[in-house]
C-alpha cells in the first residue's frame, strides 16, 4: 500500500479554507430541507457529516458539487468530484473503462484515459481486474472502482455520499480502512456524508452533526487522532469512545 | 439443449392434435390439410416454396432494416427534444391503430406492384415496438447516474452516446424481438394486396386453386421464418448485452 504522506498539524491546515457554507437554506416546495447551514472545511481536511435520514445531507453535497443552487446563503467550493451512494458503474465497460470514464467525460481521449487510469489498479489493490466487467466484481471492489473514477479527474475536493452504505458490515469496515489509506496516498479535501457515527469518527478530522429536518449543523467534533488510524486501537481508544458518546448525544440518541 | 425439450414436446402434441382433427371424416379436405399432406406439399413444391420464401424473407429483412434506422432516428430525436416527444407519441400510437390490411391495398395503389409497398408495410408494422423499446431504454438511465455525469462535466453528446444509448440496448432488443416476429405479417399483407411473387401471393393463389396442402406448407414456412428471426435477435442480444443475463 502507499507510503505514508506528511501530515500537517490541524492548526496549520486550517489557515486555508477550501469550502465555506454560510447560512445555506434549501427548500423543496413545502419541505424545508436545510435551514441555515454554516460549515467550513480547510484544505486537506476530511470532514464527515452525520445526521438522521432525510436531514438534507445529500442535498448539502449536491449544493457543494454545484448540482443544485441554494435558496439563500452562500456556497464557496472548488471544482469537486462527486461519488454517489451507488457505484453506478456501467455494465458495458470493464473496470478500467469505468475508472477512466470521468477523464473521458472531461474530454480526454479513450486510450489516453485508460492509460492514465491503469496505474491506480495496482496501487488500490485491484491489479489484474482491469478487464473484468463490473457485474463480476464484489461490492467492495465495485466501490473501489467508483472511487478511482472519482479520484482520476484530479479535482481538489472529494464529495463522498454514503459510499459504503450498501455494503455488508465486514466489507464496510475493510473499505473504511482502505479509504483511509487511499486518502493518505492521494490527499484531498474531503466531505464525507454518512449515517454511521463510528465511520465518521474513524475516517474524519472533524465531524459535523446535523439535526433532523430542517437540517442544520448542531455540533462539530474534532477528532484529535492522527490519520490513518489503526482500526482496533482507534475504536477502543477512550478518547474515541468519548467522542462517540458526544456525537450520539448531539444526534439525540 | 435441455430447455428446448418442453418446446419440442408441445410442438409434437400440437402436431398430434392437428393430425387427429384432420383425420375426422366430417372435416373437409379443402379446409384442413393433414400434417402428412402438408409435408408432401413441402417436399413436392420445394423449389416453388423456397423461391417465394426467399422473396418474402428479403422483404422482411429490408423492411426491418428500414424500421430500425427510422426508429433510431425518431427515438433519439424524441428523447432529446421533449416537445417533440409530447407531440409525436400520440401519432406513433395512432400509426399502430390503422388496420394493416386496409393500408396494404392503398400502399400498392400509391406505389406500385414491386417491393416498395411491402417494405413500407413491414417497416410500419415493426417500427412501433422498436421505437417504443428504444425510447423506454433511453429513459431507463438512473437519475443519479445522469447527475454524476453532469458533475463530471460530460457533454450532452457524451451522455447520449456513452451512457444513454448503451443503456437503451436491452429495450431496443426487446422491441426488435417483437418487431421481427410481426414483420412477416406486414410482408404477407403487402403481397396479398398485389404481387407477382412471395409466400403471401403463393398462399393466396393456393387458396383460390384449392391447393390446400400448399397453403399450409406456406404457412409453416412463414412461422418458421418468424421463429427463426426471433431466435436470431435473441442470439444477437446475448452477444451485445451480456450484462442483462448476468446481473
Amino acid at each position: 500500500m502507499p507510503a505514508k504522506g506528511a501530515q500537517l498539524p490541524p492548526t496549520l491546515v486550517k489557515e486555508t479554507t477550501a469550502v465555506r457554507l454560510g447560512g445555506v437554506e434549501r427548500r423543496f416546495r413545502d419541505v424545508e430541507a436545510l435551514a441555515g447551514v454554516d460549515l467550513a472545511v480547510a484544505e486537506g481536511e476530511i470532514v464527515a457529516i452525520v445526521g438522521p435520514s432525510g436531514c438534507g445531507k445529500s442535498t448539502l453535497l449536491e449544493l457543494v458539487a454545484g448540482l443544485q443552487a441554494p435558496d439563500a446563503g452562500e456556497v464557496e467550493a472548488p471544482a469537486a468530484a462527486y461519488m454517489p451512494q451507488k457505484d453506478l458503474l456501467l455494465p458495458w465497460r470493464d473496470a478500467l473503462g469505468n475508472a477512466a470514464l470521468a477523464l473521458e467525460a472531461g474530454g480526454v481521449r479513450r486510450s489516453e484515459a485508460r492509460r492514465r487510469a491503469a496505474p491506480l489498479f495496482e496501487r488500490f489493490g485491484l491489479g489484474g481486474f482491469e478487464r473484468t466487467p463490473p457485474y463480476e466484481l464484489s461490492g467492495g471492489m465495485r466501490q473501489r472502482v467508483a472511487f478511482m473514477r472519482t479520484l482520476l479527474p484530479g479535482r481538489p475536493l472529494l464529495l463522498l455520499d454514503e459510499p459504503f452504505a450498501s455494503l455488508d458490515s465486514l466489507t464496510r469496515a475493510e473499505m473504511q480502512s482502505w479509504l483511509a489509506e487511499a486518502l493518505e496516498a492521494e490527499p484531498r479535501t474531503t466531505l464525507l456524508v454518512t449515517h454511521d457515527v463510528e465511520e465518521a469518527l474513524y475516517l474524519a478530522d472533524r465531524v459535523a452533526v446535523m439535526s433532523r429536518r430542517p437540517g442544520r449543523v448542531v455540533a462539530e467534533l474534532e477528532v484529535p487522532l492522527a490519520r490513518p488510524r489503526p482500526r482496533r486501537e482507534t475504536v477502543t481508544d477512550p478518547a474515541f469512545v468519548e467522542l462517540k458518546e458526544q456525537a450520539l448525544e448531539a444526534l439525540g440518541l | 439443449m435441455r430447455r428446448a425439450l418442453p418446446a419440442v414436446g408441445l410442438l409434437l402434441i400440437a402436431l398430434a392434435a392437428w393430425w387427429w382433427v384432420a383425420s375426422w371424416d366430417s372435416v373437409d379436405d379443402l379446409l384442413l390439410a393433414s400434417p402428412s399432406e402438408t409435408w408432401d406439399a413441402l417436399r413436392d413444391d420445394r423449389e416453388l416454396l423456397l423461391d417465394n420464401a426467399w422473396v418474402t424473407l428479403v422483404e422482411v429483412l429490408l423492411g426491418l432494416a428500414i424500421a430500425i434506422v427510422a426508429a433510431f432516428a425518431l427515438a433519439v430525436a424524441m428523447h432529446l427534444v421533449r416537445p417533440l416527444r409530447d407531440a409525436a407519441y400520440p401519432l406513433l400510437v395512432a400509426s399502430q391503430a390503422i388496420p394493416i390490411f386496409v393500408l396494404a391495398p392503398i400502399f400498392v395503389l400509391a406505389f406500385d406492384y414491386g417491393i416498395g409497398p411491402k417494405l413500407a408495410l413491414v417497416a410500419l408494422i415493426s417500427f412501433f415496438p422498436i421505437a417504443v423499446g428504444l425510447l423506454d431504454g433511453l429513459r431507463s438511465v438512473e437519475a443519479d447516474l445522469m447527475k454524476l455525469m453532469q458533475s463530471l462535466g460530460a457533454s450532452r453528446l457524451f451522455r447520449l452516446t456513452r451512457v444513454e444509448l448503451p443503456a437503451a440496448l436491452p429495450g431496443f432488443f426487446s422491441g426488435l424481438r417483437i418487431g421481427a416476429s410481426v414483420a412477416v405479417i406486414g410482408a404477407v399483407f403487402g403481397e396479398l394486396a398485389g404481387a407477382d411473387e412471395g409466400l403471401g401471393r403463393l398462399i393466396f393463389l393456393g387458396n383460390n386453386q384449392l391447393e390446400t396442402p400448399r397453403v399450409y406448407a406456406g404457412v409453416v414456412i412463414l412461422t418458421v421464418m418468424a421463429v427463426g428471426l426471433f431466435a436470431l435477435v435473441s442470439l444477437a442480444e446475448r452477444a451485445a448485452v451480456p450484462w442483462r443475463t448476468k446481473t
